[in-house]
């Protein structure tokens, strides 16, 4: 029974790993324009996310005494800006 | 199911090369087609990975013995949780361990990342298969886990003794997924200089598996420590061992590198010195690995010498030099979109804080391999001890420590003398009362390393405290919430930030922990008979009466034999606490040996007896001397050898008889044993610290909410403003 059952599972592992690799190549992928449209959108979300976490920082930095309201006034302007400009680069790939 | 495991580990090694090449083919041609194949190249390898492991690990858990690793590592007496990891504690188990971890760390981030990096990407995917490449080649030609014997024992040699702890039981897994996950910012490192994308994104991409391999590497590291503290019978948690070391050194530059990553995030600089690090780090992950099996240098930890020496040597050159070149290649691309505005900037504090970690990793790869060092320089091998390492580490640990306060208070870009003012007089008289205070404690001065580490360590508990404090005060004047609930909004919308306040938190526990237990400990050897008593740093310990088990073993650990003895712990004539080390004895197979003699001189290990506390460890192991029985021994396997035609049957009979008249004389008239009596300050806090330092790892890693699912539909700015309030 192990003899049959051994090369059996073998060739269903060939098989699987065979399917699951091949698989683009059988049905084509991603366009290359909707694959970099795709990980566009993904980078700038990263990107938003990550200025809003700065700006974030900055107010908690000034919350606590790290940074004058002057400064903090000066950089948040620069972060805020900055995020729209993620965000309107965002909305042009969204078509808006 | 032997085939299978090997048929499985020769279609990994296939599907390695082949989507090497479809990823290298696919980024330089552009086909996505070929790029998505080679990502399910991952996939493919972790299917193919996971049954050669699944088939391993059925193996040892039914005492399979056709299998020629099963019949080195376990036996029909090892208990099942430590047969199902004896398999970690073989060569061959444990590369098996690296790949299959490797393959479903791989494609976790190839997964996440699918849409994402387009260009470095596909270089990285073949970076990790070449990773995979290189460990699947071992296990097909070097060092197989499917090697068979014909005919199958019918018994195995067993768990080694020393391994059988239930730490033991997840510290391999847990440094090989540190090890394995840094090979994900190493991948992605090297795709981003390829295709020239060192932005911060490959960062942004790779940061949790960075963190989650520090994370893992550090629980890893500190479950061998236990393991040692608890298991080696020599009371200590860190001996400088040259394996301990090798996992140490990927984790100070993994430190030094989750730092440095966010002046890269926050001000584009430090291009050159983040890819060297994490190249660095990737590169010391594969020398940990390394010299765990190459025997190159002498560990309790290491496998022993073997054939792997020229692969990995050739993979760590490969790796060195290829790194190097990249580096120098893209140097013009690397250099910094700002300068250092101030000294007096978290900017400069972190790199202060990184020169001091690659100061530390250097220290403990110079002693490491100084023993190949001077056998290479004068041709004999000279090892360095832990008064060497201290002597560096100490200085460097106090100055980390120093600026693991400094960095959270100083503001980026730069701080004003007002600021600073404003910010530090809180810690620092945390730290000066400190000072004073230990100034009073019989015996601190003496010891000014551990006095100033303490009042470091005042000062830095101090700048978190207030950190949250401040915090809190800011987010319940903004939000009127009850101050545990504003706690909770503030780690909440900002969990990087005090997930490292909390894992700094934690290391100063462990390192005020390390400095007491390290400066204040007695330690004594002391040979006692039944109802001597002696005295260690003022503990009265008197050794009560032995003990002696057989096939009943109290530690669960599956010893044939275990000795013991209980000890009564008073000080000043109060009981403090009864505590029964022991030594549990597993047979050896030394043919010239006697039955008997083999278990008696066979593989013991301590098991230690512990009363612990927060302020102070009380450690105990026993070591029985056996020259007063060795008449019964002797006269035991006499009785044993007498009759060659005696029967499996009626030689287990013998054998246990044996057994029971050797524990009644050790219970009755029992021989003088040798104890080790440990009293130890503050051990508890090192892994107080450590579960401190985890909880902050863990809220860090915590992903933030997502806010590609916000719908915002005002204007830009006040979408920014609104995205802002929600999270």
């Amino acid at each position: 029974m192990v003899d049959v059952l051994a090369p059996l599972a073998i060739f269903v592992l060939m098989l699987a790993v065979v399917y699951v690799v091949t698989g683009p190549l059988r049905r084509g992928a991603m366009s290359q324009t909707e694959a970099r449209e795709e990980s566009d959108r993904q980078n700038l979300e990263a990107a938003r996310d990550a200025k809003y976490r700065e700006i974030r920082d900055a107010e908690l930095d000034k919350e606590t005494g790290k940074l004058s309201e002057a400064d903090w006034r000066v950089l948040d302007r620069e972060l805020r800006g900055e995020a729209v400009e993620i965000l309107r680069r965002l909305d042009e790939l969204d078509g808006r | 199911m032997p085939i299978l495991g090997r048929a499985a580990l020769i279609i990994a090694l296939a599907v390695c090369a082949y989507g090497i090449f479809a990823a290298i083919y696919g980024a330089v041609t552009g086909r996505r087609a070929f790029i998505e194949s080679a990502r399910r190249s991952v996939y493919a390898l972790a299917i193919a990975t996971t049954v050669a492991f699944v088939v391993l690990e059925l193996a040892f858990l039914r005492s399979d013995f056709s299998f020629a690793v099963v019949s080195g590592h376990s036996s029909t007496t090892t208990p099942w949780y430590y047969k199902a990891s004896a398999m970690w504690s073989s060569q061959e188990g444990s590369l098996l361990l690296w790949v299959w971890l490797l393959s479903i760390w791989s494609s976790l981030v190839i997964f996440l990342t699918r849409n994402r990096l387009r260009d470095v990407v596909p270089w990285a995917t073949a970076v990790l298969l070449g990773y995979g490449a290189f460990f699947a080649a071992l296990l097909v030609f070097k060092v197989s886990p499917f090697e068979t014997l014909s005919p199958a024992p019918t018994e195995g040699a067993g768990l080694n003794p020393l391994l059988r702890h239930p730490a033991m039981m997840i510290h391999p897994p847990m440094l090989y997924s540190g090890y394995t996950l840094f090979a994900v910012p190493f991948a992605f490192a090297i795709g981003a200089l390829i295709t020239k994308r060192v932005d911060a994104e490959w960062i942004r991409s790779t940061r949790r598996f960075a963190l989650g391999a520090w994370l893992l590497l550090g629980i890893g590291i500190l479950l061998g420590a236990r393991w040692s503290y608890n298991e080696l019978g020599w009371g200590g948690y860190w001996a400088w061992d040259a394996v301990e070391n090798a996992s140490l050194m990927p984790w100070l530059t993994g430190t030094a590198f989750i730092h440095s990553i966010m002046i890269q995030e926050k001000r584009g600089m430090l291009k050159v010195w983040n890819v060297s690090l994490v190249l660095a780090t990737g590169i010391l992950c594969v020398l940990g690995t390394f010299l765990v099996r190459s025997g190159i240098l002498d560990s309790i930890h290491a496998f022993g010498a073997s054939t792997l020496g020229v692969p990995f040597v050739t993979l760590i050159a490969g790796m060195s030099l290829g790194s190097i070149a990249l580096v120098v290649w893209r140097r013009g691309i690397l250099r910094s979109e700002h300068k250092l505005d101030s000294l007096l900037s978290r900017e400069a504090i972190f790199l202060l804080n990184n020169l001091v970690l690659v100061a530390l990793c250097f220290v403990v790869f110079w002693g490491t391999f100084f023993p190949l060092i001077s056998e290479a320089i004068t041709g004999e091998e000279t090892a360095v001890g832990p008064p060497w390492f201290s002597r560096y580490t100490v200085p460097l640990a106090l100055l980390l420590v120093l600026l693991s306060g400094i960095g959270p208070l100083i503001a980026w870009r730069r701080a004003t003398p007002r600021n600073l003012r404003k910010t530090f007089a809180f810690p620092a008289g945390c730290g000066l009362v400190a000072l004073v205070a230990m100034l009073f404690i019989p015996g601190v001065p003496q010891k000014p390393l551990a006095m100033i580490m303490f009042a470091l360590g005042a000062f830095v508990i101090g700048t978190i405290a207030q950190e949250l404090w401040r915090g809190t005060s800011a987010r319940r004047a903004m939000t009127g919430e009850a101050a545990p609930l504003a706690v909770v909004s503030l780690v909440r919308r900002n969990r990087r930030r005090y997930g490292g306040y909390f894992v700094h938190l934690g290391i100063v526990f462990m390192f005020v922990g390390v400095a007491a237990s390290s400066a204040f400990q007695h330690a004594e050897d002391r040979r006692l008979q039944v109802g001597q008593s002696t005295t260690v740093n003022g503990y009265d310990v008197k050794y009560v009466r032995s003990t002696a088990t057989f096939q009943s073993d109290p530690s669960k650990t599956g010893a044939m034999l275990t000795l013991g003895a209980v000890l009564d712990v008073s000080k000043d004539g109060k009981h403090i606490a009864t505590l029964t080390p022991g030594r549990g004895y597993y047979s050896s197979s030394n043919a010239n040996d006697g039955l008997f003699e083999q278990l008696i001189n066979g593989e013991p290990t301590s098991e230690v007896a512990l009363k612990t506390g927060p302020m102070r460890d009380f450690w105990t192991a026993v070591a029985p001397d056996f020259t007063k029985l060795q008449p019964l021994v002797d006269a035991i396997d006499k009785g044993l050898g007498q009759n060659e035609n005696m029967t499996q049957d009626g030689l287990l009979r013998g054998y246990v008889a044996g057994l029971t008249a050797f524990t009644e004389a050790y219970k009755q008239s029992p021989p003088p044993a040798m104890f080790r009596i440990i009293s130890s300050p503050m051990v508890m806090w090192i892994w107080i610290g450590a579960l401190i330092a985890i909880g902050g790892g863990l809220i860090a890693l915590w992903p933030a909410p997502d806010a590609a699912r916000r719908r915002a539909t005002a204007n830009l700015k006040a979408r920014v403003a609104q995205d802002l309030s929600r999270a």
